[in-house]
This record gives C-alpha cells, sequence and structure tokens, in this order.
C-alpha cells in the first residue's frame, strides 16, 4: 500500500531543493520571473519583509487567490507562510495544497508560547531558527527543514551569519560530546535528548539546512553556502534590486558555484544596484526585530 | 580517461540543484570514487554520471549556462552509463537532452500531498533480485511514451517509471534517499561492463 506524508517524504522535498534559491514572489508575473531564473521553489506572500517591515500594522498568512494564481503560473514548488502557532493558517495552506508552509516570523505571531504541531499536518514545514537549541526544537515539533532566521527585509547577512554559525558550531561542539555530557547539553540547549543525540551521531540536522535573512548580492548567497548552509531563501532581496531578473539568475548562480569566486565575480559584475538594506543597529534602537518572534 | 578493469569506479553526480549530496554518500558507501560535477571539465574520466532529484527547469537552465551539454553528450557517446532520477529522468528525455528515447511527463503523481512512498517491483531483466525496492515519489514524473528500444523496468498503476535504454537508465522515484542501495549498484554493474567493453575495444 502506498503511504503517504511520511517523515520521509516531507524532507525528501527539501532534499530536492539544496543547492537552490527559494525566491518570495507577489504575484504571477514575478513567480514567473524567477522560475525563468532558475528559482527552485518560490514563496508566496502579499508583501515581501522590506514592505511588511516599512508598512508595520499586522502581517497575515496572504491571499489565498493570489497563492491560486502564483501556482498555476509556474511549475516549481510553491510554499507560503503561517503565523507562528496559528494552525488554522495552515490548516487553510494545506486544503490549498500548497507545498510547503513557513511557520514565519516575518508575519506576526498568533501564539505567543506555542508554535504549531506540525505532525499533525501532512504537508511538511520549514522554520526559522536563530541557534541550535531552536533549530531542535523545531525539528521535535515535526518541521522537515530548518532555515536561518537572519533579519528578513534588511538586506543585511549579519544575523544569517551568527544564526547559522551558531547552529554549525553546536552540532561541531555536539560531536565532541560524550553520552553524560550530551545529557546535559540537551538541557542547555532546551531541546529533547533524543534529537541532540541524533544530531551528534550524524554530525549535522536531520533535515536540510538552508539560509534566510538578509541575502541581497551573489557574494552573500556564496558566504552563506560556505558557512554549511545548503541553499538560500532570498526574500526581498531580488524584487527590491534595480534589476530582479539579473539579479535572480546571479544569486542562483552563486549558490551552484558557491566555492568558484571567479564565477561569483563573474554573477556579481554589472548587476545594477542591490536592495538598499539597513543597519540591525538602527532597526533595535526602533524596535521588535523580527528575528526574536518565535522561541 | 577513465580507469582500468578493477580500479575503482569514478561516478560523477550533476551538482547544479538538487540532492547530489545524498546519491554522492550512497555511491561511497558501494565502493565508488564519487564526486561533484559542476563544470565541464569534472566530467572527464568518469565512469558513470548520476543526474539527481532536484527541479528539472533549474537543472536544465544550469546545463545550459554552465555549457555542460557537450560534456554529457561526449560521455553518453563514450558508451557510458548514465543514471537519471526523478528530475534527472526529465533532463535526459527527448524534450530535454534526448539521452533516452522517451517522454516524461513533470509533477505527473500530483504535488507534495500526493508524494507516496510503496514497494516497487522491477521486471528480472532489471537484474536487482526479487525484493521488491522501496520507492520514494515526491512530486514525481512518470513516462507518457516511449520507442521501441526502450525497457520498461517497472510500472506503478500503469505508467513507466523506471526505464533503461542501452546506457541510460531512468526512474521517477528516488532511491538515494531511502537506504536501497540496488539501483546504483545497477548503475556501477553498467559502468564496469562499459568498461570492460571498452578495454575489449581497445585490445582488438
Amino acid at each position: 500500500m502506498p503511504e503517504r506524508a511520511t517523515f520521509r517524504l516531507k524532507t525528501g522535498l527539501a532534499e530536492m531543493l539544496k543547492g537552490g534559491v527559494i525566491m518570495d514572489v507577489t504575484d504571477a508575473e514575478q513567480a514567473r520571473v524567477a522560475e525563468a531564473a532558475g528559482a527552485c521553489a518560490v514563496m508566496a506572500l502579499e508583501r515581501v519583509p522590506a514592505d511588511i517591515r516599512r508598512d508595520g500594522g499586522v502581517a497575515r498568512m496572504s491571499n489565498p487567490r493570489m497563492i491560486e494564481e502564483i501556482k498555476a503560473a509556474v511549475t516549481i514548488p510553491v510554499m507560503a507562510k503561517a503565523r507562528i502557532g496559528h494552525f488554522a493558517e495552515a490548516q487553510v495552506l494545506e486544503v490549498l495544497e500548497v507545498d510547503y508552509i513557513d511557520e514565519s516570523e516575518v508575519l506576526t505571531p498568533a501564539d505567543e508560547a506555542h508554535h504549531i504541531d506540525k505532525f499533525a499536518f501532512d504537508v511538511p514545514f520549514v522554520c526559522g531558527a536563530t541557534n541550535l537549541g531552536e533549530a531542535l526544537r523545531r525539528i521535535s515539533e515535526g518541521a522537515a527543514m530548518i532555515r536561518s532566521k537572519g533579519e528578513a527585509g534588511t538586506g543585511n547577512i549579519v544575523e544569517a551569519v551568527r544564526h547559522l554559525r551558531d547552529i554549525t558550531g553546536g552540532i561541531r561542539r555536539l560531536k565532541s560530546l560524550d553520552a553524560m555530557e550530551l545529557a546535559a547539553e540537551a538541557t542547555e540547549l532546551r531541546a529533547p535528548l533524543e534529537v541532540v543525540r541524533d544530531v551528534a551521531e550524524r554530525g549535522r540536522l536531520p533535515v536540510p539546512l538552508f539560509c534566510a535573512g538578509g541575502i541581497a548580492t551573489p557574494a552573500d548567497a556564496s558566504l552563506t553556502m560556505q558557512l554549511g548552509a545548503e541553499g538560500n531563501f532570498v526574500g526581498s532581496g531580488i524584487f527590491k534590486s534595480a534589476d530582479p531578473e539579473r539579479t535572480a539568475k546571479a544569486v542562483v548562480e552563486a549558490t551552484t558555484h558557491f566555492e568558484d569566486p571567479e564565477r561569483v565575480l563573474a554573477a556579481s559584475t554589472d548587476l545594477g544596484d542591490p536592495m538598499r538594506g539597513d543597519d540591525i543597529a538602527d532597526l533595535a534602537a526602533d524596535g521588535e526585530l523580527l528575528q526574536q518572534r518565535g522561541w | 580517461m577513465p580507469g582500468e578493469p578493477g580500479e575503482r569506479l569514478r561516478v560523477g553526480v550533476l551538482a547544479s540543484q538538487g540532492d547530489f549530496a545524498a546519491h554522492v554518500r550512497m555511491l561511497e558507501e558501494l565502493g565508488a570514487d564519487a564526486g561533484e560535477v559542476r563544470t565541464p571539465g569534472d566530467l572527464s574520466g568518469l565512469d558513470a554520471l548520476v543526474i539527481p532529484g532536484g527541479e528539472s527547469t533549474t537543472i536544465s537552465k544550469a546545463i545550459e549556462r554552465d555549457g555542460l551539454e557537450p560534456a554529457i553528450r561526449e560521455h553518453f557517446q563514450a558508451g557510458r552509463p548514465i543514471l537519471g532520477t526523478c528530475a534527472g529522468m526529465i533532463v535526459c528525455d527527448r524534450n530535454h537532452l534526448g539521452l533516452i528515447d522517451a517522454e516524461a511527463r513533470r509533477n505527473a503523481f500530483g504535488r507534495q500531498l500526493q508524494s507516496f512512498e510503496a514497494d516497487l517491483e522491477l521486471d528480472p531483466a532489471a537484474g536487482v533480485g526479487p525484493e521488491p525496492i522501496r520507492a520514494a515519489f515526491i512530486r514525481a514524473p512518470w513516462i507518457d511514451s516511449h520507442g521501441d528500444g526502450v525497457e520498461v523496468l517497472a510500472a506503478w498503476e500503469g505508467h513507466p517509471v523506471v526505464i533503461r535504454e542501452g546506457t541510460v537508465l531512468a526512474c521517477s522515484f528516488h532511491p538515494e534517499i531511502t537506504g536501497d542501495s540496488r539501483i546504483h549498484a545497477l548503475l556501477m554493474a553498467m559502468a564496469t561492463a562499459a568498461r570492460e567493453r571498452v578495454a575489449e575495444e581497445a585490445g582488438r
């Protein structure tokens, strides 16, 4: 008998996205541009994070009509975002048959204490994390893919670098611990011992690890891959740049050839201006950072 | 040049995009000298090539952008085997690289919610033994039509999902993620046979 929605099938789709770029798109036309540029998937949302940040207010799941139009426009997988803890939005997205749900800090959280029970769904979930403990908590709730949170909508890679380094460095540390130390470390990480042991044994997360939050240039994409990301999410960085089509192609090329600086140089040349970008210190002074949503 | 009989097989996995790392791990477990292929130069000296699962539009565009098609074609024409899985099956078909006389239908089994695992029986001609293979079909294609020279080694609900023509083997599912290495072992057996064939021809 065929079996559906096994954890292997959920992580399996994320495995197929490795080495690729998942791009934020707000309508069918942008989705077609992303697909033509070589995106391996698109994230359908009404406003890119830079605009959410600028507009303020409550950011919610996107209009289902817009998601339907994007699904109809491309053949690559379509992801969509639900608010942290908002399992009813996730239920709606599952009925809509999106290919992946991002339980995302970019939207306004719906629950201050609980993330969605992702094992309760057939559709797979990706979740953001700022450190290893957070990644392992999300995996223990059923996330089939982890991405750094970074600081979405800033065009500033510094936060994603911090998050990736914490996750990959934390995994290297787990590999060096003995059984008793692992138990203590699990307490420290606030993550189930079973998941901690599994990661220590594998030397990597049991699910794919991508980068998100702040990628604006081909060199950013190469940097995150060299730091251990297995693929990249690019939000505002594409459609807030001077030439989205070329920027999209260039980021795709740099993600594949991340280890070859000559190719990254070629991809970076004559691109036009990237998105403007923000200093994190200025944002922190102004109010909440998106990455502080969720726990 | 590919190695002499007896040396470790060199198998390249196209790493433009997709789950190439899982293929490399499985091939290494089988004793191959496996590596990632991103440039035409990476194809030289390979005994076999794997075109992995991923997004077929992304992989096709990368093949074109990176000038990989002539090198893949040269590998093919030298009689060196190729395995295409899922997106890789699509990339090998008539409408893409044309390495196998068949037409794949993208996402034929549906979107992610329709992805499934099943025990799949292979035709004895495949030579992988009677035990069914645990097959993971993820947004998987099937074969809509194929030429007379194409062997159908397995079908699911009447649709061909494992096919072979000469030195090209293609499957709709992902043998690299379910831990059953028999499809990869079959590719390696085809690569060994190709090596012996070349050595024989050289000796003539």
